[in-house]
């Protein structure tokens, strides 16, 4: 027994040793490690998103195993530490590039990637195994933090933060030792203010009031605004890269973007403020800013779409430019109207807490997340492939990457109008006739309006998932066998 | 690409104005924390202290604000007795630990904050549900002890599964909802009509 487990660290490394291409840098072959464990975690994104969504329609299913709370946890959990991978990734990716001199502390980033993984395994493997604990601070430290979202461990807060650390060393160093552009600027800067946020969402508190402020602090200013420029950033330096945009122009864009974002996201935190017992000042505060938080979104779709039209679509990597567009109308839609649409408060006090949101929630991650993501997962394996050609002209037409596009965005899409529904049904009947109490609840959950909903969602979970497995499998044989070299792109400065 | 850039597309204005922005956005947002939390410390107007759990509570419309909010009444012990501001935090605290320890915002919500696969706890202690006020305290320690033999699915086949919640812990999570159900929430839920209104 001892024995395994000693050669259990040299199994995992030669394992993801395995995924190392002659043709990256040593920021690149990392980045590679976190795109695959992120794959792995999408995929039980949508697992533990179709076991919760199957309870919806049949109650019983897994009864006193695996609960509804057990699976949307998951469901949830997956997808932020999924996306932060594919984020970390991405700038681990470009860091070399962009500083034009070698990663600084590489040693020390693949070590934290181990310790990371690993500790997220654990944390997954305890709220499976484990799930609850008494009402102690034990259980708060070692099992479940029992606050959505960030539901992990205190332990594994102090894991995170760690790991943060050593990613801002590697991205501040790589940068203090190359060359700062703007992308680098912004980017390290969001970082001190993402990892600095989570902070606030490591303490407890009895005064839920209190509580709740704190905790979207994280979620909200994670969410609605450093993710946002994260994901700036990313797309700046992924325009460059694949249509040969200006770095002038995309920087401007950049710095646009942020006064945006950031100017309506940080005080558009008092949408969260109506109801959790805070003053009604952020009424006026919340509904105001975040009714304008919309409009960066709007500048990111006529950004990416000019740009491209300009260099007449014209791309180094087709799938990447698609989704990238994907993302640009996805957030705009997801994150900008849907968020919108319920934003004010008249309209807040009957859709807070209703399906709504979880219409919300899932364009707005998958418009605005996933498929950056899923852009830079492509522009990966072209490079691994040995910069190989992935344009026009891909054997069988590219029938793989546009159907798994095509499956992933009308899956979300539909869930979103099928949980819209229910939204729309449940603000009427349980909030605004029945009155919010338990079977007012129950009357609205009962309703065929409701059942035929979350059963047109379960139809659509499932071609989601059709879409997932199908663009796994694109992403692991496209460009083989490939000869042709990448188009060359001439890169104004 | 050789003309000269417009003053209004100059990235180094936009570099200026996006850090002015963002700064000036986060010193307004430390300005509005200060003073929030101010506000909503415990034992204010807004959030009660710990020992409103030995007064009646109530949620009724104000006709003057035109929303609902939150009344105090006279004494009413919680499990026929009266604690002191320690002991009721004491017990507070053990239900809102037990609350995140047993993952409940997985399935319901707080403060409308949380899971949808359960109704919301916001007002859950003046619920009409539980009939009377009499029976109401057995009655949810009941149900949060044996969830599965007393479940209240309305119809829906939804039950609460049995959480491991032990006698200690159910006095404790009903003092917390009863706490709780005392913030003023700006009217949230509003047309809520309570067990009281219902007598």
């Amino acid at each position: 027994m001892n024995s395994i487990v000693s050669a259990l660290p040299g199994k995992i490394t030669s394992l993801f040793g395995k995924l190392d291409s002659p043709y990256l840098n040593g920021g690149q072959q990392l980045a590679v490690k976190y795109f695959s464990v992120a794959t792995v975690l999408f995929f039980a994104q949508l697992l533990f998103g179709l076991l919760a969504a199957i309870q919806f329609v049949a109650p019983g299913f897994l009864f006193g195993w695996l609960d509804f709370s057990v699976n949307r946890m998951i469901h949830i959990n997956a997808m932020v530490v999924w996306l932060l991978y594919g984020f970390i990734g991405s700038v681990y990716w470009f860091l070399e590039e962009e500083s034009g001199t070698e990663i600084a502390g590489l040693k020390l980033g693949n070590i934290a990637f181990y310790v990371l993984t690993g500790a997220v395994t654990i944390v997954v493997l305890v709220f499976l195994l484990i799930q609850t604990g008494p009402g102690k601070d034990t259980t708060i430290w070692f099992i479940n933090e029992g606050r959505e979202y960030i539901e992990a461990p205190r332990w594994a807060d102090f894991g995170i933060v760690a790991v943060m650390l050593v990613f801002f060393y590697n991205v501040a160093g790589t940068f203090a030792k190359g060359r700062w552009s703007g992308i680098s600027g912004v980017l390290t800067l969001d970082l001190i203010a993402l990892a600095g946020l989570y902070c606030a969402g490591m303490f407890y508190l009895t005064n839920i009031t209190a509580d709740q402020y704190w905790w979207w602090w994280v979620i909200h200013l994670w969410v609605e605004a450093t993710w946002e420029v994260l994901v700036g950033c990313i797309m700046a330096w992924s325009l460059m890269h694949l249509i040969g945009a200006r770095r002038k122009i995309v920087q401007t864009w950049l710095y646009i973007e942020v006064a945006l974002m950031f100017g309506s996201g940080i005080l558009g935190l008092g949408h969260h403020y109506f109801w959790i017992g805070t003053p009604d000042y952020w009424f006026s505060i919340g509904g105001f800013f975040s009714a304008l938080e919309p409009i960066p979104l709007v500048a990111m779709v006529v950004h990416s779409v000019y740009d491209a039209g300009v260099h007449q679509f014209k791309s180094r990597n087709h799938p990447a430019l698609a989704w990238i567009i994907a993302h640009t109308f996805g957030n705009f839609l997801g994150a900008g109207v849907w968020g919108f649409m319920h934003t004010l408060p008249q309209i807040n006090l009957y859709t807070h807490g209703t399906q709504w949101s979880a219409s919300h929630g899932h364009l707005a991650f998958f418009g605005a997340y996933a498929t950056i993501n899923i852009a830079f997962f492509y522009m990966a394996v072209q490079k691994w492939r040995g910069n190989v050609w992935m344009g026009g002209e891909l054997p069988g037409n590219g029938w793989k990457w546009k159907w798994a596009m095509a499956l992933l965005n009308v899956g979300v899409l539909g869930m979103t109008v099928a949980l819209l529904i229910a939204g729309y049904e449940q603000s009427f009947i349980e909030r605004a006739m029945e009155g919010s109490t338990w079977s007012a609840y129950f009357s609205a959950q009962n309703h065929p309006w409701f059942q035929q909903a979350m059963h047109w969602r379960l139809l659509f979970g499932l071609i989601t998932i059709a879409g997932l497995v199908l663009l796994i499998w694109d992403l692991v044989t496209i460009g083989k066998g490939e000869t042709r070299p990448a188009l060359q792109l001439l890169e104004a400065e | 690409m050789s003309q000269t850039t417009p003053a209004w597309a100059s990235e180094a204005r936009w570099k200026k104005i996006a850090i002015w922005v963002t700064a000036g956005s986060f010193v307004l947002l430390i300005f509005l924390t200060f003073d929030t939390l101010s506000k909503v410390s415990v034992g204010g107007e807004r959030v009660r202290a710990y020992s409103v759990i030995n007064q009646e509570i109530d949620y009724r419309y104000d006709e003057q604000k035109k929303r609902y909010q939150p009344v105090i009444g006279k004494g009413a012990p919680l499990f026929g007795r009266v604690f002191s501001e320690e002991e009721a935090e004491k017990l507070v605290t053990l239900g809102k630990k037990t609350v995140q320890a047993k993952n409940c915002m997985n399935c319901h919500t707080l403060l409308g904050n949380g899971a949808y696969y359960a109704p919301d706890l916001t007002k859950a202690w003046l619920d009409p549900g539980w009939i009377d006020a009499a029976n109401r305290e057995n009655l949810m320690l009941a149900f949060l002890k044996d969830p599965v033999s007393n479940a209240r699915s309305f119809g829906s086949g939804r039950r609460m599964p049995n959480l491991g919640i032990t006698d200690e812990e159910a006095h404790g999570i009903v003092a917390f909802l009863k706490w709780m159900s005392a913030i003023d929430t700006n009217g949230f839920p509003n047309n809520f009509k309570t067990l009281n209104a219902k007598e």
